[in-house]
C-alpha cells in the first residue's frame, strides 16, 4: 500500500480524498481538547491553574519527536531508494517539526517561570531539545542552499539521519541527568503516572496536534507536488531554441 | 462574569496560561494559514499553466 501511494499520481488520489475528512476532523477535536483543557481538567494540587499550559505544551513535544523521526526514516528511504516522494515527504514535514518544537520551548519556558523561577536553565532536556530545533533549522537551510535541489537535499538527508541519535538523548535526558525538567509520567514502562482526569484531555489535545501535523503535511507535499508539476509544464511551453521547421511541442 | 473572570484569572497564573495559549495558536495557526495559502497559489499556478480546462480543488 506505501508503495503504491508513493507514485505522485496515486498520492494526489488519495490524499485528495482523506484531506476534506481531516479537514473537518481537526478542528473538531482541538476544539475539544482545548474545552476540556481549559474547562473540565482539574487544578494541580501542587501547580495550581498553571498546570493547564501542559495540554499545549506537552502534546508540542511529543510531535517534535514523532515529526523528526519521520524526516528522518524518510530521508534515509530518499538516500537509499531515491525515491522522489520521499524527500518531498521530509521537506514538507520539516518546518511542521520546526513550528512544534518551536512552541514546545516557548510554552516550556513560559510555565518554568512560575514555577522553576526561570525562563530557561542549559539543562540536559532543554538543550537537547534546542538542539533539535537547530537540526531543524540546519535540515532547512540545507535543503534549500543549493542551485542544484538534488545535492541540497541529499546533504539535508545526511544530516536528518546524523541528528537521529539526539532523539533518544531528549526521551531519557529526564533520568540519565538531574533536570530541573520532571521526569516522564505518561509513556512510561508502568503505566502513566498522572490522573485520568489530566490524561484524558491530554490525549485529546495530543490527537487534535496529530492530526493537525498529518492535514499540513498532506497539504504541503500536495503543494510541493503541484509546484513540480507547474515547473515541469512551463519547461515544456517554453519555446526552445529548435531546429528551424521543428514546431514546439505543446501538451 | 464574576465566574467568568475568575476563570480567566487562571488562578493567577494568567498571563503565563494565555501567553502560552496564544504562542501555540499563533505558530501553529501561522504556519497553518501560511500553508494554504501556498497551496492555494501552487493550484492557481498550475490552473494557468492548464488552461483552466479543467478545475482542481
Amino acid at each position: 500500500m506505501i508503495s503504491r501511494l508513493a507514485n505522485p499520481t496515486q498520492f494526489m488520489k488519495a490524499s485528495g480524498a482523506v484531506l476534506p475528512l481531516l479537514a473537518v476532523a481537526m478542528p473538531l477535536v482541538l476544539l475539544v481538547g482545548l474545552y476540556l483543557a481549559l474547562f473540565v481538567a482539574p487544578p494541580d494540587y501542587q501547580q495550581g491553574e498553571s498546570v493547564r499550559i501542559m495540554y499545549v505544551h506537552v502534546p508540542a513535544a511529543w510531535l517534535a519527536l514523532l515529526v523528526y523521526l519521520l524526516v528522518a526514516v524518510a530521508s534515509g528511504v530518499a538516500l537509499v531508494w531515491r525515491h522522489p516522494l520521499a524527500e518531498i515527504a521530509a521537506q514538507s514535514a520539516a518546518p511542521l517539526g520546526a513550528a512544534f518544537t518551536l512552541v514546545c520551548l516557548l510554552t516550556g519556558s513560559l510555565w518554568g517561570r512560575p514555577m522553576w523561577g526561570t525562563w530557561w536553565a542549559w539543562d540536559a532536556r532543554m538543550t537537547s531539545v534546542l538542539v533539535l530545533f537547530f537540526l531543524y533549522l540546519g535540515y532547512i537551510a540545507l535543503a534549500n542552499a543549493f542551485d542544484d535541489p538534488g545535492r541540497g537535499g541529499r546533504a539535508a538527508s545526511v544530516l536528518a539521519l546524523v541528528g537521529i541519535v539526539n532523539l533518544p538523548i531528549i526521551k531519557f535526558s529526564v533520568d540519565w541527568w538531574n533536570t530541573l525538567h520532571q521526569a516522564e509520567s505518561v509513556i512510561r514502562m508502568s503505566g502513566p503516572t498522572i490522573d485520568m482526569s489530566m490524561l484524558v484531555p491530554l490525549m485529546v489535545m495530543a490527537f487534535g496536534y496529530l492530526l493537525l501535523f498529518a492535514t499540513l503535511l498532506l497539504v504541503r507535499i500536495r503543494t510541493a507536488l503541484n509546484e513540480r508539476r507547474a515547473r515541469a509544464l512551463q519547461l515544456s511551453a517554453t519555446p526552445t531554441p529548435s531546429p528551424a521547421g521543428a514546431s514546439p511541442v505543446l501538451q | 462574569m464574576s465566574n467568568f473572570s475568575q476563570w480567566a484569572s487562571m488562578g493567577g497564573y494568567a498571563l503565563f496560561v494565555w501567553s502560552a495559549y496564544g504562542v501555540a495558536v499563533v505558530i501553529l495557526g501561522g504556519i497553518a494559514l501560511q500553508s494554504w495559502r501556498r497551496y492555494r497559489a501552487s493550484l492557481r499556478a498550475l490552473d494557468k499553466l492548464q488552461g483552466s480546462s479543467r478545475r482542481r480543488s
